[in-house]
């Protein structure tokens, strides 16, 4: 008898608990939209109140204030908000991919250093770490920006750089070479040098793999990469005329101009990067079983080549993922650019822009909407190189 | 002949050790083995010799034996002919540290800043310590119990005969722990209940989960600041609109629950799914099954994560500075530009206090994490 009422009840059961997730759904979906719809209502009464019109018309509308770096011309006159959306975002991209380079060149370094047999190497590598990752970024960003670069010498007491270069606290002036036409020559022949070396390298691992032999592949790609522009560089007859900097009364003019906060920028977001990319390498290359190292001395490789030929593939399966989020986190970390006034997107565009237009809602989205859609590339990336890079089971 | 021809041989007793080669024992030894091991790291050495030499004396001497240590002014720190050349400033960091500490709170209130430290520290030894008792009863001190006393202490309750001070006054070190507990007070029980929506069966549960923690993690903490201190006010009625402060908080809640889910998430991962069935075959619901068989095991795992999110959240409230809030940094800030004190030095020994304070805190949980790691693993060690 009870076992029937048992069974009877047991589908009712699971019955009342699919009822019971449906009813869960609603609730939090009706909460969700009431929550957006009371939103929205406010925002509407509080814009009209604050005699704020919506909507993307303020796009079009001349900016009508200066930036101070753009890479695609801009003039505070006639520029539209538009083109100065695009120039805070250029300047993002700049710092990001300058800054990453750096950062991927300093984190392997001082990764590498830390698993160095040499303890005082070992050591510092690890002081830098503990240092860098503990120390917020914003206070490092102030830190080079106020503290460093703001005590370089002033206008007039200016230090000149060999070759030309002026270094004071408003920036760095480096020469510019001004193209002539036939420059083009020289740079074409650099573009197929590095061509023909990618070429070169694969049928250089084609016959490495077939036969063993190896090719000279350094030494030819010294040849195409240096070697040949500099050749079509001297055939095509003559230097380029350099737009050399030189110090007026008040200024500084001509050359290319590397502002402070550019710099300070660089240095502080590499710095901080590297110290995480150094502990990510640091684990990548500790995964890697140490019977492989040992099994490449037994092979007679000398420890730099077993780094470069065993223990590096095998690390940057397991080091490649975190570096990429590293990356990302790096270009999201370029916001503190605001701290110190780096025109980038967010200081010009969800800063300058928003404050004239007073378009919150739309300013926020779009700045919101380009980090979003770099975190999405970045993870589709990656998950693309997971599905190469993973390790093919039996 | 003699008697070595003789072909029996009995030893009695083991040979005596032989001492070990005098160039791979004792200081002499590690440092061969360690410092001076091909010319390769000898050349390492030398360099790193050579940086040390070059970057160490210079701070200790400025930091230290150039230091300026008392003055009243900013005129004890500058270039005179006592001073040719004077090192850090410390006389600053020694007549503004109230200022550092707690803002333009009002002189005699600030006990219940000094009541409010102490209450903090409290919960976190009681809670982030495995070996104290009845760590449930402060995890009820530390999520309901602060929070309200922290509230009363600070912002004042006229009933009881507490002054409001309003968090315009708030500043300094007390902004920034207020900025992080608030951050890891609300983080640790939003983001479970986001990483369980992230694992839900239930399809809109999960799309909404997923949704807020991806877009959180996608931006830059500043953008979401900013949408805190600028849109946030738009969207609620005028009279509700909330202070500068509660704006950041609730903005540092935000993306501190959204990074703090990934961490509870991965916990939950790695919680067996043998848990799970064994819970369901035991007939526990959904909440029973994770508020007492899964979430303890899940948090346990993954503690040494959640203390580095802390850490990463403790870095972050200095960024409420871009949203005009007076935190630690924006002190320093406001105090080295004061013309008084303004000058190079000044500026260094600021930032240096600065970076002595975080690096001081956020290494010490660093080490807690360690520590604990090191500790967990040995229940799980065979």
């Amino acid at each position: 008898m009870a076992a029937q009422l048992k069974a009877a009840l047991q589908p009712s059961r699971r019955h009342t608990r699919r009822v019971g997730n449906i009813a869960i759904q609603l609730v939090t979906l009706a909460i969700i939209v009431a929550l957006a719809d009371g939103a929205i209502f406010e925002a509407v009464q509080n814009l009209a109140r604050a005699h704020i019109t919506s909507g993307f018309g303020f796009w079009n509308k001349t900016a009508g204030f200066d930036i101070s770096q753009a890479l695609i011309a801009y003039s505070p006159s006639t520029s539209t908000f538009g083109r100065a959306f695009w120039v805070g975002l250029l300047n993002t991209l700049l710092v990001a991919a300058i800054g990453i380079v750096l950062a991927t060149v300093l984190g392997f370094a001082i990764g590498i250093a830390r698993l160095s047999h040499n303890w005082l190497l070992a050591k510092l590598a690890a002081g830098y770490v503990e240092v860098t990752r503990n120390v917020p970024p914003l206070l490092q960003l102030l830190f080079w920006y106020n503290a460093v670069l703001k005590s370089l010498p002033e206008l007039r007491g200016s230090v000149t750089l060999p070759g030309g270069a002026i270094l004071n606290n408003r920036g760095l002036f480096l020469p510019r070479p001004e193209f002539a036409p036939q420059f083009s020559i020289p740079l074409i022949a650099l573009a197929l040098g590095i061509t023909a070396t990618i070429a070169l390298k694969s049928y250089a691992n084609h016959r490495h793999d077939r036969t063993g032999k190896e090719v000279p592949v350094l030494w030819l790609a010294l040849g195409l990469i240096v070697v040949l522009p500099l050749a079509a560089f001297a055939l095509s007859g003559f230097p380029p005329t350099f737009s050399v900097p030189h110090m007026g009364r008040f200024n500084v003019s001509g050359g290319v101009e590397i502002l402070p906060e550019l710099a300070a920028l660089l240095l502080a977001l590499s710095v901080y990067t590297a110290g995480f990319i150094a502990e990510v390498v640091r684990a990548g290359m500790l995964s890697v079983s140490h019977g492989q190292v040992e099994a490449a001395q037994a092979l007679g490789l000398r420890s730099g080549l077993a780094l470069r030929l065993i223990v590096l593939p095998q690390a940057m399966r397991v080091i490649i993922p975190p570096l990429t989020s590293q990356y990302l986190n790096l270009i999201k970390n370029s916001s503190l650019a605001v701290a110190i006034g780096y025109p980038d997107l967010v200081q010009v565009f969800a800063g300058t822009v928003l404050n004239i237009t007073g378009q919150a809602v739309e300013v926020i989205a779009i700045t919101m909407a380009v980090y979003l859609f770099f975190s999405l590339v970045v993870s589709l990336l990656m998950n693309l190189y997971a599905r190469t890079a993973a390790i093919a089971e039996r | 002949m003699s008697a070595t021809d003789d072909p029996t041989f009995l030893r009695l007793g083991p040979l005596p050790p032989l001492p070990p080669p005098s160039s791979g024992a004792g200081a002499l030894g590690w440092l061969r083995a360690n410092l001076f091991a091909g010319p390769a790291n000898i050349v390492m050495t030398i360099l790193c010799v050579a940086l040390v030499a070059w970057t160490v004396p210079p701070l200790v001497r400025f930091f230290l034996i150039d230091a300026v240590w008392s003055g009243a002014d900013g005129s004890a720190c500058r270039v005179s002919s006592a001073r040719p050349n004077p090192g850090a400033c410390w006389a600053f960091i020694r007549v503004w540290i109230a200022y550092f500490v707690y803002g333009f709170y009002p002189l005699d209130e600030r006990w219940r800043v000094d009541v409010f430290f102490v209450a903090l520290v409290l919960g976190f030894a009681w809670l982030l310590r495995l070996s104290t008792p009845r760590r449930d009863l402060g995890a009820l001190y530390f999520f309901i119990v602060l929070p309200i006393l922290s509230y009363v202490l600070l912002h004042g309750a006229p009933l009881i005969g507490l002054r409001v001070v309003p968090t315009t006054l708030w500043g300094g070190i007390l902004v920034t722990v207020v900025v992080a507990t608030i951050g890891m007070v609300f983080s640790l029980p939003l983001g479970i209940l986001l990483a369980l929506g992230r694992r839900s069966t239930l399809p809109v549960i999960k799309l909404a989960a997923v949704a807020f923690i991806e877009f959180v993690r996608g931006v830059p903490v500043i953008t979401v600041l900013f949408m805190a201190s600028v849109m946030l006010p738009l969207f609620v009625p005028e009279r509700f609109a909330p202070d500068k402060l509660v704006r950041a908080l609730i903005g540092v809640a935000l993306f501190a629950s959204a990074y703090m889910a990934e961490v509870v998430r991965a916990g939950l991962a790695a919680v067996p799914r043998g848990q799970y069935e064994a819970a369901r075959a035991l007939g526990f619901g959904y909440w029973r099954m994770m508020a007492l068989v899964i979430l303890p095991q899940a948090l346990r795992f993954t503690l040494p994560n959640i203390v580095n999110t802390f850490i990463g959240l403790f870095k972050d409230t200095t960024l409420v500075f871009v949203v005009g809030i007076f935190d630690f940094l924006r002190t320093i800030e406001a105090a080295r530009a004061d013309p008084k004190w303004a000058g190079p030095n000044t500026t260094v020994t600021g930032y240096a206090f600065a970076a002595l304070f975080y690096f001081v805190c956020c290494y010490g949980m660093s080490r807690y994490a360690r520590r604990t790691e090191a500790r967990l693993a040995r229940g799980v060690r065979r």
